[in-house]
This record gives structure tokens, C-alpha cells and sequence, in this order.
């Protein structure tokens, strides 16, 4: 046991949490109209309570305890934390406590389902998306974690590399967003009627919490405090920056202005596409992963949504979805072992049969988590009914839903 | 007695109070509105997605006075207000059929100052 990469890891769970609540909840926030700021925020802290439970209870033994046999799922051996405790687990961090290493990946579990909130937002009914949330990280997530992270998992035996969450985290809910709202249906108004952000400051807050703490989300996952957290932490702030840079000058070129919107966009795309490569990829190759998602998830924000109309609210398929992919698919391109022994070389260090493996990561993710997205779908709406009577979307979530409101008008 | 409603520059207001204050009309209303006029406000860019017309950021003045007051007052707003470039506002000048102060019940010229 080491106590430096114990630290290190407990303070960055403490920062993946950051994420979700305020982070992200504030970006998001900040994105919609008055009258539902309050629905992302509650949304984003209810998945924390809810995820948190569900991991100790039972999605932490299926994700990450010893395969059934398949490489599908993990078992029930670790239900309610049995035999979970302060000696480590040597098949995933031999250094820290087990406990460590499980609450590390409940807040990756806690922050994917919060990704997807800002896709159907504006319109979903409270009880029906914490039916869907539970269902999702259940069916989903959980798996899809076992798959690529878990020992036994089929995916991690073949060699497939995600540093942190690339494909697990971001392609899964991204494309399970867009799912969503191809199904939910769009927004009353859209695209006729522009939504406008209702405060764009709470917005470049959270996505400046966002790259604090993506440090923990990516550095953190080196699971010590050591030089490959060091080599995460340098290319996740240089991919970041680049991404940044690039979403203002795409901006720039197009508009005649740069939006602070765009810059923070960019970034967040940033870290979506390092993610998976943060561990395996020397800093400058992250300047082009982060150039490049920009100009990705542009083309797909203001060129494809635009062309096709789906009202995918705050664009968590543009930049998730369409980060997170090519994130993973730049991985078996940059990839190198100089930087991550553990890795593997990838297309542009001669091995072809990397990038490969990266690209049908991708294929799997992107069918599993479409169908299973749908079929959770049906089934909540089939129930509960997933979307919101059309009164209560014109008069927002925040008093049909919760009950209250964020501002007041008059003392 | 008339109304006078100015719409005009946020950033005119301070001037339009002490242009006012010169020929001692201190009472009024201030409020934050939004609008447009002739050029149809301005364009807004979220994502790459134009969104042309937004309403602009103006300030609103409510003014009751007697009448020998009406002349000056708008010679005043204009006065401190002005610019000369577009979107420098407008005064809307209304009849006022009563004004009752709250707290001892006078009415109309007795009320108004």
C-alpha cells in the first residue's frame, strides 16, 4: 500500500465529484431558460444521491467484480461492498485500498448518466428520468464498464484501450442522448424559436470547474501518484487549451466574433477526446486530438444538428458522443508505449491492429447503447410516460416538477 | 398635467437625470425594458446557430407633470439623452386624467409634485 497514490486517488474522486455537482449541473444550468435552471441542477444532484447507492449496493460488484464467464458481466460477489474493504485488489490498483478504487469509479459512474441530462432537457418528467437513470447505470453503464475496464471483461481482452472513460463514459451516454431525444421528441418552439441561454456566466463557471476537475477524472485514473498521472494531467490541459483555442478561431472565421460559449464548448470537447488517450498519448499529439475535436464537433453542432433538426438541447451528443468517439479513435492512432508500457502502439507508431480494436470499441458501444437506450426508453414511457404534459413544458420544469423557482421577480 | 413615458440609451440615464434635476422635474419612475426599433435589434450567435432580432437593452422614464413643465422636460431628456446616432429612443407624450398621492389622498395638481 502506498499512501502518495492513496491521496491521490481519494482526492480525485473528490474532484470527479466536483464535476457532476456544481460543474457540471452549472453548465448546463446556465444553457436552458429561467424557468428549468432549477430542473438541471436538481437533476444533476438527485443522479449523485441515486448513483452513489445504487454503486455501493450492487453496480460496483456487477461492473468490477471477477467475470461470470462470458466476459458480459461481472457478479454478485461484491454486492453491498461484501469483501470490499482496505486491502487492495491487485487486479485493478495494487497500491490503494479497495475502498479507494471503488469510490473513485462511483463518481464515473455518478457523472455519465448526469451527461445525458442535458440532451432531454426543458422537457422530461422528473419521475420517469429517475426510472430511466437507475435502469440506464443498471443496463447500460454497468456492463458497458465490465466490458472494457472489468477483469474478464471481453473488450479489455481484446485489447481495447480507454484510459478514463472515452468510450465507457462518453460515447455511451452521448449516443444514449441522442437516442433520447430522437424519441422524446423536440422542444415546443424548436427549432422555430431560438432558446437563448439564460446565464451564460453560470455556464463558463461550471466548464471552468469542469477542467479542474477533469484532472482527477483523467490524472486520477492512473490509479497513483506517479508519472503516467503526471503525463494525463500535461496532455488533458493541452488538449483542453487547443480545443478552446481552436472552437474561438472556427468561431471567429464563421461568425466575424469569438463567443465565450464557443471557447468553453471547445474546451469541454477537449476533454471528451483526451479522455481516452490522456494515459497513452505524449502532450503533443494532444494539441492535434484537441484541434481536431473541435472542428469535429462544430461541424456536428452547427452544421448537422442544424441540417437535420433534432433537438438534442444542450448538445450532448455533439460533444460527448462525437468527442468521445473520436477520442477513442484517435487513441489507436496516437497511442504509443514510450508513454504507457501497459498500452499498446497505435496506427501512426505501425500497428494497424490497435486501431482496429479502437474502431470496433467503438462500433459495439455505439449499437449496445442505441439499443438498449431505446428499449429502456419504451419501456419508461410505456409506464410512466417519459415526457412532460404540454402545459407544464410552457410553464417549465422548475414549478411543475420541484415546486419552485430560481429567481425571484419581485421581493 | 401629461405623462411622459422616454425610452432611452442605459447608458444615458445619469445624464438624463441631472438634465432633468437643471430644471428641477425630480420625480420618476425607472425601469429596465427591453426592445427594438427600425433595425430590428441585433443578432445573437449560440453554437453557431444565428439568431437575428433580438430585443436591446433600454431604459424606460415615467414622468407625470403639470404642464408648463411638458416643454422643458422633453427639451431636457432630449438634452441629455441625445446622440445623435440610431437607437438614441423615443418620448411618448400621454394625457393624464388623475394622480392621487397615497398617503394623504390629494389629488391631481395638488398630487403631482
Amino acid at each position: 500500500m502506498n499512501s502518495g497514490d492513496t491521496a491521490w486517488v481519494l482526492a480525485s474522486s473528490a474532484l470527479v465529484l466536483l464535476m457532476t455537482v456544481p460543474a457540471l449541473a452549472f453548465f448546463y444550468g446556465g444553457l436552458v431558460r429561467r424557468k428549468n435552471v432549477l430542473s438541471l441542477l436538481m437533476q444533476g444532484f438527485i443522479i449523485l444521491c441515486v448513483i452513489s447507492l445504487q454503486w455501493i449496493l450492487y453496480g460496483y460488484s456487477i461492473t468490477f467484480s471477477p467475470d461470470t464467464g462470458q466476459g458480459i458481466i461481472g457478479g454478485l460477489d461484491w454486492i453491498g461492498l461484501k469483501g470490499v474493504g482496505g486491502q487492495p485488489n491487485a487486479d485493478y490498483a495494487a497500491t490503494i485500498p479497495h475502498l479507494a478504487f471503488m469510490i473513485f469509479q462511483c463518481m464515473f459512474a455518478v457523472i455519465t448518466p448526469a451527461l445525458m441530462i442535458g440532451a432531454f432537457a426543458e422537457r422530461i418528467k422528473f419521475s420517469a428520468f429517475l426510472v430511466f437513470t437507475i435502469l440506464w447505470a443498471t443496463f447500460v453503464y454497468d456492463p458497458l464498464g465490465h466490458w472494457v475496464w472489468g477483469t474478464g471483461g471481453w473488450l479489455r481482452n481484446l485489447g481495447a484501450l480507454d484510459f478514463a472513460g472515452g468510450i465507457v463514459v462518453h460515447t455511451s451516454s452521448g449516443v444514449s442522448a441522442l437516442v433520447m431525444v430522437l424519441l422524446l421528441g423536440k422542444r415546443i418552439g424548436y427549432p422555430e424559436h431560438p432558446f437563448r441561454p439564460h446565464n451564460l456566466p453560470f455556464t463558463v463557471m461550471g466548464a471552468s470547474l469542469l477542467w479542474f476537475g477533469w484532472f482527477g477524472f483523467n490524472a486520477g485514473s492512473a490509479l497513483g501518484a506517479n508519472e503516467l498521472a503526471a503525463n494525463a494531467f500535461v496532455t488533458t490541459n493541452t488538449a483542453t487549451a487547443a480545443a478552446g483555442l481552436t472552437w474561438a478561431l472556427i468561431e471567429w472565421q464563421q461568425h466575424g466574433a469569438p463567443t465565450v460559449l464557443g471557447v468553453v464548448t471547445g474546451a469541454v470537447a477537449g476533454m471528451v477526446a483526451i479522455t481516452p488517450a490522456c494515459g497513452f498519448v505524449n502532450p503533443m499529439n494532444a494539441i492535434f486530438i484537441g484541434m481536431l475535436v473541435s472542428l469535429f464537433c462544430y461541424i456536428a453542432i452547427a452544421r448537422i444538428k442544424a441540417m437535420f433538426k433534432y433537438d438534442d438541447a444542450l448538445d450532448v451528443f455533439g460533444v460527448h458522443g462525437v468527442g468521445g468517439i473520436w477520442g477513442t479513435i484517435a487513441t489507436g492512432l496516437f497511442a504509443e508505449k514510450a508513454v504507457n508500457e501497459a498500452g499498446a502502439n497505435g496506427l501512426l507508431f505501425g500497428n494497424v491492429h490497435q486501431f482496429l480494436v479502437q474502431g470496433l470499441l467503438v462500433v459495439v458501444t455505439v449499437i449496445y447503447a442505441v439499443v438498449m437506450t431505446w428499449i429502456l426508453f419504451k419501456l419508461v414511457d410505456a409506464i410512466i410516460g417519459m415526457r412532460v404534459e404540454k402545459k407544464n413544458e410552457i410553464i417549465g420544469l422548475d414549478l411543475t416538477q420541484h415546486n419552485e423557482s430560481a429567481y425571484t421577480v419581485i421581493e | 398635467m401629461k405623462y411622459i413615458v422616454a425610452i432611452i440609451q442605459p447608458h444615458k440615464l445619469d445624464e438624463v437625470m441631472k438634465t432633468l434635476e437643471e430644471i428641477d422635474v425630480n420625480l420618476m419612475t425607472v425601469s429596465n425594458v427591453l426592445g427594438r426599433g427600425r433595425q430590428k435589434g441585433v443578432t445573437e450567435v449560440y453554437r453557431g446557430a444565428k439568431e437575428a432580432g433580438s430585443l436591446l437593452k433600454k431604459v424606460k422614464l415615467e414622468i407625470a407633470c403639470n404642464e408648463d413643465f411638458v416643454e422643458p422636460a422633453i427639451e431636457a431628456i432630449i438634452k441629455g439623452a441625445r446622440s445623435g446616432e440610431i437607437g438614441d429612443g423615443k418620448i411618448f407624450v400621454l394625457d393624464l386624467v388623475d394622480v392621487v398621492r397615497i398617503r394623504t389622498g390629494e389629488r391631481n395638481g395638488n398630487a403631482i409634485g
